[in-house]
């Protein structure tokens, strides 16, 4: 296979562009559709100060190096979950990413910093750990951006992440969801802006980002996240894109340019108020938000190891099966 | 040739040569949810693996 641009030994193929690349032209593709998401959605501008969440997985350590690459000011914001082996690799990796490169990183520890870690939480709450994993990150990330003054947040949530999330959004019809699921959430009610410069890459782009740059990321996948829904409409998605390439950025782009006109004028806005425990904006009727009720569920309860979560997936999953 | 593969990590042994593609479908595993590395290199789809090839078969997808 040659490189669709310079004819010579090409790297990687991408069926959805129609085309191979060697090493030079892919990262220029890459960059190139980047600059094309920050600009098409005015996702931010060029002296803004950006806070990037960070997870020491292959996208957001991909868009922490591209947006420093194209020469932003991007600082890193790192969440220890609690989750046995796999966080402590992924902290060690994010935190040799950012010295290797002089970056600032934050970290901040769940466990910690607030009394609780995900395993904990969701056994507590009985709920799956994605869930108390999801709230923990957005609270504190808005958190962390107010605090440090940056003019926004951004996410390493890439086109696979985006598509799957429509397609379980549409699957549902939840209205509410689609309306929300913008590249770009604008600030405002105390929450910070939010934004996600990788849509318009591929996780099998962002991994081969990551592998011909030399950034070392955490391979493994999240024990507690394996077999979760997402995973499933992904793997779906995949299973149609190899048949006919395209039909991913198809599916996400007809939606934007199409759909989300539709909804955002009816876009509910939740009635908010500050938490009486951390001024965060939150809505419902409780004078405290969700993260601070989970804080406050979970005070000085043991510890719950990683293992015995994992042990009663594997439970519940041979049950299912019939074992 | 030895194929690392992961999740979890562990190694097969695959006799001959194979391309790319052939290799994936022979493991039934997806060409758009992984990447494959031979020798410590990223390669495309039509590369030719050779029997004493060390390949790495990189899964792309993660559960966010």
């Amino acid at each position: 296979m040659k490189c669709r641009s310079c004819r010579g030994p090409a790297v990687i193929d991408l069926p959805r562009h129609n085309a191979n690349f060697c090493t030079e032209h892919f990262f220029e593709l890459c960059r190139r559709q980047v600059m094309k998401a920050i600009d098409d959605h005015e996702m931010f501008r060029a002296d803004d100060r950006i806070l990037v969440a960070v997870s020491g997985g292959k996208d957001s350590l991909a868009v922490w190096d591209l947006l420093v690459e194209l020469g932003y000011q991007a600082d890193g914001y790192y969440i220890a979950l609690g989750i046995g082996e796999y966080s402590d690799e992924s902290r060690a990796i994010t935190e040799h990413f950012a010295s290797e490169r002089g970056l600032s990183l934050r970290v901040e520890s769940l466990r910690d910093d607030h009394g609780f870690d995900v395993p904990t939480a969701a056994k507590v709450t009985g709920r799956v750990p994605c869930s108390a994993c999801g709230l923990s990150k957005r609270h504190l990330f808005d958190r962390a951006a107010r605090e440090g003054g940056y003019d926004v947040v951004v996410t390493g949530h890439n086109l696979d992440d985006e598509a799957a999330v429509l397609f379980g959004n549409a699957l549902r019809w939840d209205v509410e969801y689609l309306a929300r699921q913008t590249p770009v959430l604008e600030a405002g009610d105390g929450f910070p802006k939010k934004a996600k410069p990788l849509v318009r890459l591929s996780e099998r782009e962002t991994a081969a980002w990551c592998i011909l740059r030399g950034i070392d990321y955490v391979i493994e996948e999240c024990p507690m996240a394996a077999g979760n829904r997402h995973l499933q409409y992904k793997e779906l998605l995949n299973a149609l894109e190899e048949r006919s390439p395209g039909s991913k950025a198809a599916f996400y782009a007809g939606f934007l340019d199409r759909m989300i006109p539709l909804l955002v004028d009816g876009r509910r806005r939740d009635d908010l108020h500050r938490c009486f425990r951390c001024d965060s904006p939150t809505g419902g009727e409780s004078d405290v938000c969700a993260f601070c009720r989970l804080v406050e569920r979970t005070k000085g309860h043991d510890a719950v190891p990683v293992e015995l979560l994992l042990k009663k997936k594997a439970r519940t999953r041979a049950s299912r099966r019939g074992d | 040739m030895i194929v690392v593969l992961r999740h979890p990590r562990r190694e097969i042994h695959v006799d001959g040569t194979r391309r790319v593609h052939a290799l994936l479908a022979e493991l039934e595993l997806s060409r758009e949810a992984h990447l494959v590395i031979r020798n410590g290199t990223l390669v495309p789809g039509d590369a030719l693996l050779e029997a004493d090839d060390t390949i790495e078969i990189r899964p792309v997808v993660s559960g966010g």
